[in-house]
């Protein structure tokens, strides 16, 4: 359950951009959240509720933006999406992938400010 | 009614804080000439064994130390001790894995100009560790014969934030009928041209050549690091 670190980590760094653009009340964060990071997002979600308790961003919701996994394949000269074990195994010619194109997304994208 | 609101651009990596504290760990590391290698895997997959054996088998020619990391107990520390490394446990209370903090507060006081090697051995947790850049040279990821082929399918992420699959428990192969060609195509899948090294820390088998493995990686970091 590292979730609750990362959601930590997303109060965190809200509560900084929020002080930083003159202490304006955060209404919601935006994350890019790929499938290959390693975070559950409904773990991520509620964590992000108990991590917001008593924090300047509290009442703040967050909003995920899943990334796909997607793999380039040399073979098929195209890309793949991954499956959810066998990540660089091309979905259509079972060759192996040669590069990772997206899906460990974990990035803090904006935040929604109340004027 | 709702009042108005704005977006203020963030575009920030949300472990950025421990990425940049891993980075400065890495390049203290480079500065002092100690080797850092880490190691994740399940709990019960021999990673506190392999790590004794291979301090005794470093040691004889190098300066070993090791970090350990575990929810409780020192446990893990006095038997890694014995080899006569300095070693230090980390306790993390409840979290589930280490972060680059807790491995620059467990050095406080270390001369890492004295090390050769440095071990950080994780929380065993196949799943939390993935996310966090502890500044390891090296990160080896452990599965046992025991623990089925299919492991890194199972657990993708840490498989392919790793450079080394090490095999451990290789003296129970047969008992457990462990396919090899399998395990290599299930750690292909996730991590195409991983490092994979075998080894049974009881028997010795694979320990040699994983010894060597290791001094042969910190001698190519050592000329990197003078060449650049």
């Amino acid at each position: 359950m590292h979730e609750l670190s990362i959601a930590m980590s997303i109060v965190e760094m809200a509560e900084e951009e929020s002080q930083r653009s003159g202490g304006l009340r955060v209404t919601s964060v935006h994350l890019r959240l790929g499938a290959l990071a390693g975070v559950v997002k409904t773990a991520l979600l509620s964590s992000y509720e108990l991590a917001c308790e008593q924090s300047s961003v509290n009442g703040s919701k967050l909003v995920i933006e899943d990334v796909p996994g997607v793999v380039f394949c040399s073979a098929c000269n195209a890309r793949r999406p991954v499956s959810e074990s066998e990540w660089f195994r091309c979905s259509t010619c079972g060759s192996l992938a040669s590069e990772l194109v997206s899906g460990k997304e974990l990035e803090v994208v904006s935040l929604e400010v109340e004027e | 009614m709702s009042s108005m609101t704005r977006l203020v651009e963030v575009r920030q990596n949300v472990l950025k804080k421990n990425d940049l504290l891993a980075r400065d760990l890495r390049k203290r590391f480079h500065e002092a000439g100690v080797f850092v290698c880490s190691m994740v895997s399940s709990p019960g997959t021999g990673k506190t064994t392999l790590l004794e054996k291979t301090l005794g088998l470093l040691g004889k020619k190098h300066q070993v130390a090791a970090l350990v990391g575990d929810l409780a107990t020192e446990n893990d520390a006095v038997r890694l001790a014995r080899s006569g490394a300095p070693v230090r446990q980390i306790t993390t209370g409840t979290l589930c894995h280490l972060e680059a903090a807790m491995v620059e507060t467990a050095l406080e006081g270390w001369s890492l100009n004295d090390l050769d090697f440095l071990f950080i051995e994780n929380v065993g947790n196949l799943v939390c560790p993935a996310s966090y850049d502890l500044g390891e040279e090296l990160r080896l990821v452990l599965m046992s014969v025991t623990e089925g082929e299919d492991k890194p399918l199972k657990y993708p992420t840490i498989f392919n934030t790793a450079d080394v699959a090490v095999i451990t428990k290789t003296d129970l192969s047969a008992a457990v009928e462990f396919d090899a060609t399998a395990a290599k195509f299930s750690i292909e899948s996730v991590r195409p041209g991983m490092k994979i090294v075998e080894v049974s820390a009881k028997t010795g088998q694979g320990m040699d050549e994983f010894r060597s493995y290791l001094e042969l990686r910190r001698g190519y970091l050592k000329r990197q690091l003078q060449n650049s």
